[in-house]
């Protein structure tokens, strides 16, 4: 036997390829005879559209189609986008067509689509389309667009209220009634986006031989793409193959379909000729789905002692002018709140503005930072008004871990009551404590603010639903040659599916990693799929490839005793063969894979099914709920605003370690992606909802100078509900970073009693405040 | 009609000899005319940094210059910088043994960056190399592998010079 591979720290298989320049992206494609598709798209968050003139645009050179919404086959010109999650609290569920001729609602809505030999040609044929407006107010902002006399978001709709629900459990009026303590307080989180380094892309070609229909997109959830180009287009499931090829991160906008999605094909199978659509950055800031902008207004009861006795509020999230995934983003976050705390009472209302800005759909994190921002400054004022520490009020109210399974009283988005599966909260907070030296602070601090420096320290913990069902599923294949193939439906967007499925599979046979193969994200590949996001594929596939493994295993030894007449009780399967314990007799996988081929004339070995493969779907029976404690050190400059982060201490329980290496890369990679929301990024709209920060110099991700290394420890609480004892791991990073990053500022300008309830805060803010207090 | 040229190219050796229209940028030629995809576009307006090339030795955004303007230059790409099909490039087997990439998409870019740098600053701390990278975005590591990748391919090519 080699060494064991699940849970080793080992690189990824996926680099040398992507290193050395031979990833397959979707503009990597050359398909013969292809062509390039450019879009015109609405330069006004809101307008009724008068008339639209191609004439000039048809005459340029190298154009062979320009498309408007009556361009279309008819049955499309009124379809819209299919309205994936529905859910009774939704009363407006607007959807986006697939080309606008009537009215606008977001700056960068599709209106044409040209389609020319090169982008170039493409691009000029877009300047000379000539569309005449009557430019309607723009509901920009989703607190004011709930009031009586906003514009409307939809000139067709009533008001700008979606969808409206509450959540909660517990007797309210009788823990507020005996509160000693009581804060209220307003919070606002602001919009932030995935802003994958790839764009958008979509490659779509027509096989009339076949009648068959190729898609390669930069998506995350290929089998999702398919499933809405079948219900959308009328197409027949079979005569259609989604392909995700190398993409180049994704984040959750990239989860969701596009109206270019169903587009592309649509044109390619009209011209039957290959079109490509690559998006430019500017159509990524204008078309490509953001999240977070939400206001609460938040309530707080504890005791005397800092114990939690009730949370009530409302909140208002902003879902944009369309509701593709409902309302999953803002209920997660009203799910999430509780967090790992022990709350007797809690009750929010959620209302769901329309705007006329891009749709809301889940962004790494999906609604959970904001929510444990305002968990996470409710404990905090709590604190500082009782005058107990920071991290003692929370460890006060942490669910112990004797107490788990923990039926919160809340139903998760699922539609199942929530109950945390495992996790041990105290413990984690202090391994992160321990790792930022929490204890050791109050001495730092003292010995900086000699010196005339600022230094603060910030504290908070989250609770996250990972591994979502329906399922995920895998096809282990020993072929021939010895080589295994995994085969998955969900995308690789960066996550490394390659090794760790690779390393659940390996121990089964015995196998080095670079023995297996794992082709992921192909709806030609398997029969069913879902996609790779709410950090569901290690759980989900990663099951999969477990129970797969192991009945090939088992068939495996069970031909390998009929090929070698051993019992298959003293049989095992090391260096990938099978063997029979304690003799000289084995024969390889190879071997056995051949001989289950079968040879004409012959019964198969065994009386076993041909082929040495398996397929499992692993569907969960709830959520496996990951958490997780941030402890950040930072340093702020009183005069420029300026933050710097010193230290950044994370303690992650995502359950059992497929791969420690690949998990501290989720890991980091969500930090940094936690501190743009905190420090950096801003989409900035005007007062009618036009967006003025489309490029990366105006809304500005984390670099490297600013984006510190984080200490990363794993406190490991197996999951019983599924059988690899696996959580997700993808997006705890971000989940606490801005609840950690504010409190840290706060506390470094605890002189000033400076005062944070929102995010991001740049420095002019920061300057702001102090210059206010000074 | 569009202004067309016929442009001479050298890219990580091989010659390229095309006639493209004056309008159409490095990065495109690079990438669709030469058919050498390693090299990405991430936004077109040379912030992000996916796109930087070896123009001469020197780094360059591909997608801030016109084909035109690299008629009779010498390019080297992310395809040309290992030794051979057999072997990583010292700063690339740095690369994967610190984690430095996850999606891949900006790695052609951070790669060309490092071997500049690295070239200018055999032993640089870990402050220079990020002030080195600031120029390039990544959305999936936080850059704590790069760095470390970074610093790391700097003791190897230390040890092997």
């Amino acid at each position: 036997m080699g060494a064991k591979m699940f849970g080793a720290r080992v690189p990824r298989l996926e680099d040398p390829r992507l290193l050395t320049g031979y990833g397959n992206y979707t503009d990597d494609f050359h398909l013969t005879g292809m062509l390039e598709a450019a879009f015109v798209r609405s330069p006004h968050s809101h307008a009724k559209i008068i008339k639209i003139d191609k004439t000039a645009a048809l005459k340029h050179e190298g154009v062979v189609a320009i498309y408007t919404a009556s361009d279309l086959p008819e049955y499309l010109r009124d379809t819209t986008v299919p309205f994936q999650v529905p859910n009774p609290a939704i009363s407006q569920p607007f959807q986006q067509r697939l080309l606008e001729d009537r009215e606008v609602c977001f700056s960068g809505e599709p209106i044409a689509l040209i389609v020319a030999d090169t982008r170039y040609n493409a691009e000029d044929a877009a300047t000379l389309i000539e569309i005449e407006y009557e430019v309607l107010p723009g509901a920009a902002d989703c607190k004011t667009s709930l009031e009586n006399d906003a514009p409307l978001c939809h000139t067709q709709s009533l008001n700008n209220e979606g969808a409206k629900y509450t959540v909660g459990y517990g007797d309210l009026d009788a823990a507020f009634s005996k509160a000693d303590l009581i804060h209220r307080e307003e919070y606002w989180i602001h919009r932030g986006g995935g802003f994958a380094i790839e764009n958008r892309a979509v490659v779509a070609e027509y096989d009339e031989l076949y009648d068959m229909l190729t898609i390669w997109s930069a998506t995350q959830s290929p089998f999702l793409v398919k499933q809405n180009i079948v219900d959308m287009l009328g197409w027949e499931a079979d005569k259609v193959r989604v392909i995700a090829p190398d993409v180049g991160g994704g984040f959750g906008p990239k989860t969701v379909y596009y109206v270019e999605e169903a587009l592309i094909p649509v044109i390619a199978k009209d011209l039957g000729r290959p079109v490509k659509w690559i998006e430019d950055r500017r159509e990524n800031f204008l078309a490509t789905n953001m999240e977070r902008d939400q206001y609460w207004d938040m309530e707080i009861a504890v005791d005397r002692h800092g114990k939690l006795l009730g949370v009530r509020g409302n909140m208002i999230h902003d879902t944009g002018a369309y509701m593709p995934w409902g309302i999953i983003s803002p209920y997660i976050s009203a799910t999430t709140l509780p967090g790992p705390y022990i709350l007797p009472a809690y009750e929010l209302e959620t209302r769901v503005a329309l705007t006329n800005k891009v749709a809301v759909t889940p962004v790494r994190g999906a609604g959970r930072p904001q929510a444990v921002f305002a968990m996470e400054r409710l404990l905090d004022r709590a604190a500082d008004k009782l005058d107990i520490d920071r991290a003692e009020i929370r460890r006060r109210n942490l669910i112990p871990k004797e107490d788990m399974p923990y039926a919160l009283g809340l139903i998760f988005r699922d539609g199942k009551p929530m109950t945390y599966d495992s996790g041990d909260y105290p413990k984690c907070q202090a391994e992160a404590m321990r790792l930022g030296d929490y204890e050791g602070f109050q001495a730092r601090q003292n010995a900086a603010r000699a010196k005339g420096r600022h230094i603060g320290i910030g504290i908070a913990n989250y609770v996250e639903g990972t591994g979502l069902g329906p399922f995920e599923g895998a096809t282990v294949r020993i072929q021939p040659s010895g080589r295994i193939c995994i085969y998955t439906g969900g995308g690789d967007s960066g996550q490394g599916h390659w090794t760790t499925l690779a390393q659940v599979c390996a121990d089964k046979f015995g196998v080095k990693l670079e023995d297996i193969d794992v082709q992921k994200g192909d709806t030609g590949k398997i029969a069913s799929g879902v996609g790779t996001f709410a950090s569901r594929i290690a759980v989900n596939a990663g099951s999969s490839v477990h129970l797969a493994s192991t009945e090939v295993r088992e068939k495996a030894i069970k031909v390998a005793a009929h090929m070698l007449e051993a019992a298959e009780e003293d049989m095992d399967i090391e260096n990938g063969r099978v063997v029979v314990k304690g003799s000289d007799l084995s024969v390889p996988l190879s071997d056995v894979a051949r001989a289950v081929q079968g040879m004409p004339g012959f019964s198969l070995p065994g009386g076993v099914e041909p082929g040495l493969e398996a397929t499992h779907y692993f569907s969960p029976s709830q959520s496996a709920y990951c958490n997780g404690t941030a402890v950040v050190e930072v340093e702020v400059d009183p005069d420029t605003g300026n933050v710097e982060i010193l230290n950044y201490s994370m303690a992650h329980d995502s359950g059992t370690l497929i791969n420690p290496f690949v998990v501290d890369g989720q890991v980091q990679g969500a930090v940094a992606q936690g501190v743009g929301n905190s420090l950096l990024e801003w989409m900035v709209y005007d007062d009618n909802a036009n967006p003025v920060s489309a490029t990366f110099a105006e809304y500005l991700l984390p670099s490297a100078p600013e984006t510190p290394n984080v200490d990363v420890t794993h406190v490991e609480s197996p999951t019983p509900i599924n059988p690899l004892g696996v959580k997700g791991a993808g997006e705890g990073g971000t989940i606490p970073a801005a609840a950690a990053i504010i409190a840290a500022i706060e506390d470094a300008l605890s002189p000033w009693e400076v005062r944070i309830s929102g995010a991001p805060v740049t420095p002019s803010i920061i300057a702001e405040k102090v210059r206010a207090k000074a | 009609m569009s202004d067309r040229r016929t442009i001479s190219v050298t890219i990580n050796g091989e010659t390229f000899e095309r006639e493209v229209e004056t309008r159409l940028h490095l990065a495109d030629f690079i990438r669709h005319e030469c058919l050498l995809t390693g090299t990405h576009v991430g936004c077109e307006h040379g912030v992000c940094g996916a796109c930087t090339i070896l123009l001469n030795g020197q780094t360059a955004r591909s997608c801030l210059m016109l084909a035109v303007q690299a008629d009779g230059q010498e390019i080297k790409t992310v395809e040309g910088i290992a030794p051979n099909n057999e072997e990583l490039h010292p700063l690339q087997q740095a690369f994967q043994d610190n984690h430095g990439l996850q999606c891949g998409f900006c790695t052609p870019g951070m790669l060309t960056t490092l071997i500049e740098f690295l070239d200018e600053n055999p032993d640089p701390t870990e402050r220079e190399v990020r002030e080195a990278i600031s120029g390039n975005l990544c959305r999936c590591t936080g850059y704590q592998g790069i760095v470390a990748a970074a610093l790391d391919a700097a003791k190897r090519l230390q040890a092997g010079s």
